[in-house]
């Protein structure tokens, strides 16, 4: 495989976060500074669970119901129980292993 | 070791255990060793890295393998933005944080209270998920496929538990909740419609209406 290839993904990646590093500098460079970075906070949010949502239920350019989505409704509950993050972890992996090893999803 | 600690590490063992088999795959697709390395070293964006070695290995070429790994990686520049008071300021000091601006890191920055826990929690879990990215990577790809199918391990079921238990926290009034559904749901709308890429960033238009309201939603 080409390194132009390699170097080009690697160029790009960086490139996109930079742009937004530096377009957060200039949004709190420019007036009311802290009110620009806590307006910016904003994006996370929704952006962070439609990553949770792809994640749980993505596929070839579909959605597919398997595994994962036990698997989140229990690490669910045991974050509402605010259970610690290895505790979720763990049971969310555990969930999807074993209803794979049994043949399900 | 205190909580914040303890939750990075997690996230980068689990996150070194996805880097083995990104290492297999990128060799078995045909890409050097030290590609393979150069990648997680400096791309250090994993669903964008996995797709561009799947589809150059499918024989797809860069023109078909670099726009939906951009894609993918489109993200991180949002992420990125929305990290203003994490990402310390000076030219190259603010240089070396981006690079360090991922999934993982961004969610643990925004899910801690104070400015310090925030800023914390960003380079503990960033610079967690690097060790282990780039060990992870390097171990698959000399050792080859040792490793099973991380679906088989429940791997892939970790990762939204993960951001779901960082978003958590996050959701302190009705208006960000609102917020983080309309996000959801536009990405499923989306999932079947666009490449892989769009669905996650699209989701960002759900933050409009808090962007457009001068109260933060942190207050």
């Amino acid at each position: 495989m080409s390194w132009t290839s390699v170097l080009l993904l690697c160029g790009a990646a960086y490139a996109l976060k930079l742009a937004g590093a530096v377009g957060a500098a200039r949004a709190s460079g420019s007036g009311d500074d802290e009110s620009a970075d806590t307006r910016l906070d904003a994006l996370v949010v929704p952006v962070i669970a439609g990553l949770i949502a792809v994640q749980t239920a993505g596929g070839d350019r579909a959605i597919v119901v398997d595994a994962r989505l036990p698997a989140l409704i229990v690490a669910a509950l045991l974050i509402w129980r605010r259970a610690p993050l290895l505790v979720v972890v763990l049971a969310a992996g555990g969930i999807a292993a074993g209803l794979r090893a049994a043949g399900y999803g | 070791m205190d909580r914040l600690a303890r939750d990075s590490l997690s996230i980068g063992v689990a996150t070194g255990v996805y880097a083995i088999s990104f290492g297999v795959l990128s060799v078995a697709a045909g890409f050097s060793v030290a590609q393979t390395c150069v990648m997680s070293l400096v791309a250090f964006t994993g669903a964008s890295q996995f797709t561009f070695v799947s589809v150059m290995g499918a024989g797809g070429g860069a023109v078909a393998a670099l726009p939906p790994a951009v894609l993918l990686a489109a993200r991180n520049g949002i992420y990125a933005l929305s990290l203003g008071g994490v990402l310390r300021a000076g030219r190259w000091r603010r240089a070396v944080d981006a690079h360090l601006v991922i999934d993982e890191s961004t969610a643990m920055a925004h899910a801690q209270d104070d400015p310090a826990a925030r800023r914390r929690g960003f380079l503990l879990t960033a610079l967690a998920i690097f060790a282990c990215w780039n060990l992870g990577t390097l171990a698959g790809a000399l050792a080859g496929g040792v490793l099973g199918d991380p679906g088989a391990l429940g791997l892939d079921a970790i990762f939204p538990a993960v951001f779901l238990a960082l978003l958590v926290p996050q959701l302190r009034t009705r208006a960000v909740v609102r917020c983080a559904l309309a996000g959801a749901a536009i990405a499923l709308v989306l999932l079947p419609l666009t490449p892989a890429g769009v669905p996650v960033m699209a989701s960002a238009l759900a933050a409009v209406p808090l962007l457009r309201t001068a109260r933060s939603p942190r207050r």
